[in-house]
Parts: structure tokens; sequence; C-alpha cells
């Protein structure tokens, strides 16, 4: 059994107590929500902190799918299974429930929160991925108010974020746009594995042609990445097996993957090629009704 | 209560049969799926102290300095332990089970990252945990020796200055079979394919890590220690010869075990330091280590770098098989084998093939990474020898474009053959190759798998189909040939039928899981026809059982087995003489079924088992030397190890876009001899085949060029889950053992044995397409991949 080192635990009961007692705390505590990054990491005492802010009550306040004008909204203590679940989400956003699909175990997607997974950052991460992939923003609530960052903005690093010591992630909020669809493909060796690469794909349709389109990758850089040039190379044309391909080309060279035990950065290199071309397919073969 | 519908299908009900052999629910189950278990973490003992291990974060460092000062200021610690204070005590170094030695706490310098460097005992886990942080060790960080192959250089830095002379990384050579006959066969060979086959470190990352709780009682002098030990009573023979302690005032007792795959057979520097810090602080001492610990400390497997070669005629009778091995012994030589076999079984490596001549040559060195080299699941290194000859046949069939099932048959072993020697000195005691492989091919449908692959081929999708046939060696061992750190490995069994007709049978193997107490009362009761239900099966507490060596390399049906069988017959013997005094006949006038006697022709006069146990403990005369009682106890020295055999057939298919590999179908037809409980075959080789998917896809314990561990933790080291795998399709042959009391083989490691090669097989058959003859484990899809673009990497 792995003991992590002595801290103190408190229950926030709001979001409000939450902020007040990171205000009060600072860099010396931490949020926990769902605990699987938080947790091994204490009890390896790779993280050694004084005072553990504890979130899970709030999912009654940061536990929803909502469907706003124009957006929809998910709040940050909703659960990888809750995602997994929601069929207003996977009608919107089909990309959501590729991904859970392949995120963790049942244990864990019971427990793990979106607001976890984001703000532990790491460069592996799916729903930083799906995040990215979907042009969503990020509302961090301080005492002074809330803020809304992009997921570019968001990203600082590896394990970085925007969120300063006396704020926290409260929601998610995803723009929706009509004639759209999306798509998820991730390769590991194992399942429940972090990725070796993933790749998340949405596209927009008007009449035939792409009016607009999206790809987000995980685990081949420090951070999750957009490819702005895919979609500048998409845009305004109509879906073929030639543009996915060129795409795809695109994915690989604009990543900067390194070699581990997950996979040499080659490899790599290439999955981020082939995914994006699955993905792109995918997601366009959604819009016409063609698969799932 | 179970009943007969919830049984698995095929059941067959033993209070029909009435006793013995057959499917029967382990009679363990219920206890563990109720979380009733009780193993070492479980032991709670007034005043208990808890002990916490102190790591060198490096891998070869001398150590400078140690202050313990402010751990020993911690308010929660009891004792703060250093190599140097074990020096003091003359137990800084203890004997490995090869008979080198290895640090209890290291003195001079560090040889692995993960070795013991001090202990802390304190009142809780948490505190002695906390204290580790407060012990200061300075290190002078030396270069390391990380590739194996770089080891034996002349630069390299030499690891065991402990050891006197010693002014290189040698450990050992080896060599088995005539050089200068198979040097002769491969010059005149028409055909020689050679390879460089690679079986990476893996571990075996049980469930339940190690530990124990040591408790010595000074007024008395009796040290009674709670382990995960699959050998308990050679634990205590060795700690007796290390600590000086007398033999009969230590008392080893291994409850229920979470797994062990030979993890649990080397007696680690944790247990001694559990001890030391009972004698030290007067209390009882728990010492657990974590899951990190586990995997960065304790003993590995495999570890070998292979240079095949095999010498064929062009049209496919293979005539030889010649080796050069390679092989990564750690810090310390902590292999678990017979004292003359430093290279455990590796003999076999001639598999199942009637050959004219083989040779192997090994050479084991030292590197600055974790000690042991133990079984897992291994059959002391038969996993080795078999995946090396059947990636060789798979090669020889591709070089000769034939269909690598009848180049294997046409180069069996004969049924009338046996027992045959092989050209390594080992005498395989039976087999019937041909029709337990002509029985996979039926099962697994073996033609149209063939033809369905060649209608993707055209279509570019890759489907592989991999086959592997093995013979094993298991049931050490004869003790004329085989023993550890000098103890002999044959094994002891009592019996003792009670007066009512129950009974008791007290074995000196160890459970881990495996069945034992079903099993071994399956044994009894065939024999003595005693129900099972009525057989309590005693094992792991060395007051409570007689000698023996333990579990490991798939000896214990072979020899505790056997054991148990001949102290039944022994019982039986003796009933019948009671039984002739009972029915006033001679003991030759009758005649025993179904666990009763009864006269020859008249079956109406008869006594049961039970009658007899009542005679023997009760009043009354009885036949004239005969002893009040109905027990008996014996040793069993097997005369020849057995050799279990199997034929595996594996489906797999390969994305060609992400190299990814998914079993599609596994065929698995195992021949044990005769089968005692054929639902825990199942259950013993449906996990062996899990294991053996999982060390050719993905398991590998790695070092970067620092020697730093990269799989220290489950998220580094991928264990399969039920997704990796397909649903398991089992077949069995029976060839019994000739010399067997029962005719049975052995089966805990067929699996892992087996299954490695005929899934790399079929990996490497799906990748024909792109010419690929040769790729090594694990098969991530990155390695695939490489193999794809034709630079297949050594995973070292």
């Amino acid at each position: 059994m792995q003991v992590p080192a002595p801290f103190e635990y408190e229950r926030a009961t709001s979001v409000d107590h939450a902020i007040g007692l990171l205000e009060r705390l600072g860099n010396t505590s931490r949020l926990i929500a769902g605990g699987h990054s938080l947790l091994p990491m204490m009890k390896l005492r790779l993280v050694n902190l004084e005072y553990l802010i504890d979130i899970n009550d709030l999912h009654d306040e940061l536990g929803y799918v909502r469907l706003a004008r124009g957006e929809i909204r998910v709040g940050a203590m909703t659960r990888h299974r809750e995602l997994l679940e929601s069929d207003p989400l996977a009608e919107a956003f089909p990309i959501f429930r590729d991904a859970e699909r392949v995120i963790a175990d049942p244990v864990v997607r019971n427990r793990g929160t979106l607001g976890g997974s984001l703000c532990q950052a790491d460069p592996s991460e799916d729903l930083s991925a799906v995040c990215t992939t979907l042009d969503a923003s990020c509302v961090i609530r301080g005492s002074a108010g809330d803020r809304v960052v992009t997921m570019a903005e968001f990203y600082r690093g590896p394990y970085e974020t925007a969120i300063e010591d006396n704020e926290m992630l409260i929601e998610i909020r995803i723009p929706v746009r009509a004639g759209g669809s999306s798509a998820y493909e991730k390769v590991e060796r194992r399942a429940g594995d972090w990725a070796v690469v993933s790749c998340g794909a949405a596209l927009w349709m008007d009449g035939d042609l792409i009016s607009d389109a999206r790809v987000g990758l995980a685990a081949v850089g420090p951070n999750t990445t957009g490819i702005p040039a895919i979609s500048d190379a998409l845009r305004g044309k109509a879906p073929s097996e030639e543009l996915f391909e060129q795409a795809g080309a695109i994915a690989g060279e604009n990543c900067s993957p390194q070699n581990d035990m997950r996979g040499s950065a080659d490899y790599k290199r290439h999955l981020a090629n082939e995914l994006t071309r699955r993905a792109l397919r995918r997601a366009v073969a959604r819009i016409g009704g063609q698969a799932r | 209560m179970t009943t007969l519908d919830d049984r698995p299908l095929g059941f067959i009900n033993n209070d029909e049969k009435p006793v013995g052999h057959g499917r029967m629910l382990r009679k363990e189950d219920p206890r563990f799926i109720r979380g009733k278990g009780k193993y070492v973490d479980d032991i709670q003992l007034p005043g208990m102290l808890h002990l916490a291990i102190l790591r060198s974060p490096v891998a070869h460092a001398r150590i400078v300095s140690v202050d313990t000062m402010a751990a020993m200021s911690h308010p929660k610690v009891k004792a703060v332990v250093t190599g140097a204070d074990l020096v003091e005590k003359g137990l800084a170094w203890m004997p490995t089970l090869s008979n080198d030695v290895q640090a209890v706490l290291a003195t001079d310098k560090v040889r692995f990252q993960g070795q013991e460097v001090a202990f802390v005992v304190a009142e809780d886990r948490y505190s002695a945990r906390d204290a580790l942080e407060l012990i200061d060790v300075e290190y002078d960080v030396l270069p390391p020796v990380v590739d194996v192959r770089k080891a034996l250089a002349a630069d390299a830095p030499v690891i065991r200055d402990d050891l006197d002379g010693k002014t290189d990384n040698h450990c050992f050579d080896w060599q088995t079979g005539d050089e200068a006959a198979t040097n002769a066969v491969f010059d005149k060979a028409e055909v020689v394919v050679t390879e460089d086959i690679v079986y990476p470190r893996v571990h075996p990352a049980p469930l339940e890590t190690c530990g124990c709780v040591a408790d010595y009682e000074s007024v008395d002098g009796q040290l009674t220690l709670w382990t995960t030990s699959q050998a308990p009573h050679a634990h205590r023979t060795i700690y007796a010869l290390v600590s000086g302690l007398p033999e009969h005032k230590i008392r080893v007792i291994a409850p229920d075990i979470g797994g062990g795959f030979g993890n649990k057979v080397p007696i680690y520097p944790g247990y001694v330091c559990a001890i030391v810090a009972s004698l030290v602080t007067g209390k009882p001492v728990k010492w657990m280590e974590d899951r990190s610990e586990n995997l960065t400390s304790t003993s590995f497997a495999r570890d070998y770098i292979m240079r095949g070669e095999i010498a064929a005629t062009r049209d496919g009778k293979i005539l030889a098989i010649r080796t050069n091995v390679l092989a990564d012994h750690g810090a310390f030589n902590g292999v678990a084998a017979p004292l003359k076999y430093p290279a455990g079984f590796f003999g076999v490596f001639t598999g199942s093939y009637d050959l004219e001549a083989a040779f192997a040559k090994m050479t084991a060195v030292y590197t600055n990474k974790a000690p042991g080299g133990v079984a897992y699941a291994c059959s002391f290194r038969v996993t080795e020898a078999v995946y090396l000859v059947e990636r060789l046949v798979n090669c020889l069939a591709y070089e000769l474009d034939v269909d690598p099932i009848e180049l294997r048959i046409k180069n069996f072993i004969r049924p009338e053959q046996f027992p045959y020697a092989t050209k390594t000195g080992w005498v395989y005691d039976s087999g019937n190759y041909e029709a337990a492989m002509r029985l996979a091919m039926e099962l697994a449908g073996y033609d149209e798998l063939r033809t369905q692959q060649a209608e993707k081929r055209l279509k570019g999708e890759l489907m592989g189909i991999g086959v592997s046939f093995f013979t094993e060696a298991v049931g050490a061992g004869p003790r004329k040939d085989m023993d550890i750190l000098g103890l002999g490995m044959a094994d002891g069994c009592e019996l003792r039928v009670h007066p009512t007709g129950k009974a008791v049978v007290r074995v000196s193997c160890m459970s881990q899981g495996q069945g034992h107490e079903t099993t071994f009362a399956q044994i009894v009761a065939e024999e003595i026809g005693i129900a099972p239900a009525d057989i309590q099966v005693v094992n792991g507490d060395t007051d409570n059982t007689p000698f023996g060596l333990g579990t490991y390399g798939s000896r214990s049906t072979p020899v505790s087995g056997a054991a148990a069988a001949l102290v039944a017959r022994k019982v039986r013997d003796k009933a019948q003489i009671i039984a002739s005094g009972m029915l006033e006949v001679s003991v030759a006038d009758l005649e025993w079924q179904k666990g009763s006697f009864h006269v020859k022709g008249d079956p109406s006069k008869s006594v049961t088992i039970q009658d007899i146990a009542m005679k023997a403990y009760g009043a009354g005369d009885l036949p004239e030397g005969i002893e009040g009682g109905l027990e008996a106890q014996i040793c069993y020295n097997p005369e020849n190890l057995t050799y279990p055999f199997g034929a595996y057939i594996c489906v797999v298919d390969v994305d060609p876009g992400t190299a990814q590999v998914k079993v599609r179908s596994f065929t698995a037809v195992d021949d044990c001899g005769t089968r005692i409980n054929p639902m825990i075959i199942e259950g013993q080789v449906h996990g062996g085949l899990t294991d053996g998917v999982a060390m050719a896809l993905m398991e590998m314990i790695a070092f970067d060029e620092a020697g730093n561990c990269l799989s220290s933790s489950l998220m580094d080291y991928l264990l399969p889950t039920a997704l990796e795998v397909p649903d398991w399709q089992t077949g069995h042959t029976v060839t019994p053992s000739p010399h067997h009391p029962i005719g049975a083989k052995g089966v805990g490691e067929s699996a892992t044995v087996g299954s490695p090669p005929a899934v790399v097989n079929a990996v490497v058959d799906a990748l024909k397409p792109y010419g690929v003859r040769h790729a090594d484990m694990p098969l991530t899809p990155s390695r695939v991949w490489d193999a794809m673009q034709g630079h297949p990497r050594p995973p070292v």
C-alpha cells in the first residue's frame, strides 16, 4: 500500500466556499475532484500539499449538461460516466461518446470529472483533445468573478493551466453550429491506457462543401493542440479521400511527438496522420448519416 | 448453496462418482470470493510495529554517508537501521538461491535503483513512510551498467567489487550439448537459418505484493514469521542458516497468498529486515512492500538475448539447433533454480523435435538492475527455451516457404520414441505430439483459417495465424540431480484419517491460488474413497506440515501430488489389513471399490473406510502387528521430471493503418497427463494464456540509460485486461506420465510457456506481406509499425 504524506482536508460545500478556501490557502492547497490523477501522485509523493479541498459535494452545483442558446454548457464536476451517457451531448457532439468509451475504465469513469481531466493538463488527456477540437471555452471563477478563456489560452504547458491559485474551473462552453458532426480516434497499448496518439475531428458542411473543420491532437506535444492549417486546407472544399490525406499529412507535420514507452516519435507522427484521416472520414460519414 | 444448475457445463457430480478426480468447484473459493481470505497484510498483532524501507534512487553509487538523526527523532519512530548496523550483527549480506550473496541493506555501494539502503520501524505505516524522507543519504554516483551487451566491455564499471578479486561483470558461463557434433551437422546442412531473438525482462506482478509479519518472542527464543512464501520450509531452513536461530525455534507460516508466479520464491531483504526489526524492538513488525517496490526491486523474469540457429535439409527435416545466450542477471544472481542448473531447464530448447545434435552456450552477466531471474510461471527457464525453438522453427518455415504446422509434424518426436533422450540429456517421459497438434488444428479450423487469410491478403487486410508446440520439463526433481542450496527437491506428505472417517492431508507445497485445497483433496479422495469435502488440506505452516521444497516450476502435482497419492495408498494398505480382521478373511481375499473393502465374490460382506477408521481408533483387537490409528507419512523422490506438452493456435488481426494487434481467437490443446480437476486445469490455462498474450504484446520492465526503471507502476507496466483477450478455446489429450503414481504431469505454467510464441508467430505471420520474418516482444503498436517499415527493433 502506498501512503501519502500528511495533509489537512476540508470538504467544500459550495463553489463560493471552495474559492474562499483557495483565497485563504493559496498554493499550499489543491482541489480534489475524482482524484484519479491527484491521489496516485500524492501516494507516490510526487505531489505534497498541505491542504486538500474536496469539491465532490459540488457535483449538485457543477454536474450538468445544459443546452443554452447556441452552445452546450457542461459543468466542471460532470463525471465521465455522465458525459458518456448524455444523449444530448452525443447528439450534438458524437466525439464525446467516442472519447468517453476509451477513457480509462468504468471505475475511473464513475468518479473522474471533466474539470479534473482538463485541469490535470496531461498532454495525453482525451477530453482536452475533445474540447480543443470543439473550440470550447473555459469558465474560470475567482473571488472577483468569472473569466472565459479559449482552450489555447487555458493550456500553458504540460500540467500547467491558466487557472490561478485562488481560482477554479467551473464550466466548459461549446458552441453548437448546424450541419456538423465529429469523431474521435485513439490508439492505446491496452484498454484504459493513456493515448499513444489520439485525434478529434469536427467538421461542418454547407451543401456539398466543408464550411469549417477542426482537428485536435493529444499526446503529440506539450499540450493538446488544434491544427489551424488543417482548417484552412479543408474549408470550402468537397470532402474526399485526397483531401483527408492532405489533412493527415498536415497533422503529421504539425506535431512534436517524443520517443517514449508508448511509442517512437516517427510512429506517433504516422498516427497523427492516420487518425486525422480516420476521424475526418467518420465525422463526414456521420453528417451524411452513414455511420453512428 | 451451490446447486448443480449453477455449475459449469460438463460438471460431473462428484457425489455420484462418488469420490476423486473430476470437475468440482474449488473448496477455497467461497472464502476468496467473499473477501474472507486471510493474507499477510490481514494479520494484526498486539503492539505490532510497521517497517518501511528506504531505497536507492540511483542505479549505481557509492554510499558516502547515511544520516538517520532526523528520522530517529520522529515521535512515532522506534528504530532506524542502516547497512552499517547490520554489519555489526553479521547480517548485512545474505545468500541468494543461486549461492551468490545479496546485500540486505547496502553498505558500500548501491547496485540497482530500488535497492534497500535503510529501514524505519514506526508505530504506523504512515509514520514509517514519512520518516524515510528524514533520512539523509549522500551518494557518490557511479556510471551504471545498463546495456547488457556492454557489461563485459573492458571499460565497464565493476558492479560486484564486494566479491573477492572481481574485476569484471561476468556472472557465469554454462553450456549444454555436444558442440563439435552440432557444428559438424551445421557445416553440412543444406539450410541454416539464424535469428537474434530477445525475451525481454518481465515481472510476475502478483496482485498481492510481498511482505511479512515477524514476531520474535525473546522469552522462549521463538520466531514466528507470517510471510508471502511459495516455499515455507526452504525459507525456514535458510533463515536458520543465515540468522543462527535454531531451526526448531523458527515457524514460517504462509497464509493465503495472492498470486506468486515465482515472485515469492526468493527470500527478499525486506523479510530479513522485518526479522531484525522484531529482534531489535521486541515487538511484532509488519513489512508490506508497495506496488512500486514490488515492480522495481523483487525478482524479475527472462531477460535473455538469444542468437538462435537452426539447421535443416531443404525438404524440411530439422537436423540441429544451436544457440548462444547472453543472460542479464541484474546486480545479484538470485536465480531460483536447482544448483546444478544455473540456466534452469533451458536445456530443453531442443523442443518437441527429433534432432541429430544440439548445443547451447550461455554467458550470464551482472548489470545495475534488480536481481533475480526467477520463474515467472516459466518452469525454470523453459519459457525462454520454448520461445527460442518455436520462433526458430517458424523462421525455418518462412525460409522454406512451408506450412509451419506441417514442418512441426514432420519433425516431432514420435510416440514410439518415448521415453526419449534429447541431445542435451533430458529424458522426455511420454508424449503423443501429432495427436495434440491435429486436435488443435481441428478445433481452430486451421485449413479454413488459411483460406480466409489468403482472401484477406488480397484485400490488403492483415490476418495472422500463429502456431506453437511446446514440451515442458516440470516437477523438480530427482534428489540425485536437483537441490536448492543443498536441499533436495523431494516432498513430504502426511495423511491422517480421523475416527469418524474424515481426513486431513498435510502437504509441503504451497498454494498461491492454484486450488490446492481442492486438487489435493481429490487426489487423496481418489485413492482412499473419502469424499473431497471430507478431506482438509493443510499447507503453508512449517510446524504443521512435513518438509518439502514448495510450489514453483509446476512441481506441486508432479511431486507433492505424487506424495499425496502414495501416502493415501499407504493408509489404504493399512486399512485393508484392518478390514481383513473385521471381515475375518485374509487380506488377499479383499477387493477395494469406491471407499470400501468387500470379500471377493460377496459384495454384501464389506466395510467402508469410515468403519475401518473407527475400528483403527476404537476398542478391541487389531490384526497382529498393526498399531492403532489410521495415518501415514511419506517423502516422495521423483525418479524423473514430467513432460507436459501442448499445441496452441492463435489468430490475430493487425490494423494496417495503426499497427494495432487484436487477438481474435486462441485455441489451446494441453496434455498434462492424468487430469485431476478439469475445471481447475482450464482455469490455470486461461490465466496462463492471458499472461502470455500480455508478455507478447505489452509487458516489459524497461530501463533508461541511467538505469532508472521505467516500469515502476501499473500505469507503466501494462497488465492485460479482459478486453485484450479473446474467448479461450481449450482442448486436451491425455498421455499419462509413466513414472508418476497417478500419471499426472503438472499444468500450472504450460500456457504461460506455450502462448507467447503462438502470439508472436501470429503477428509475424500477419506481417508476411511486409517481408517480416521476426519481431521481438513486446509487440506494441509502435514496435509492430517499426517491423512494417522494415526495421524491427530489439526491445533492449
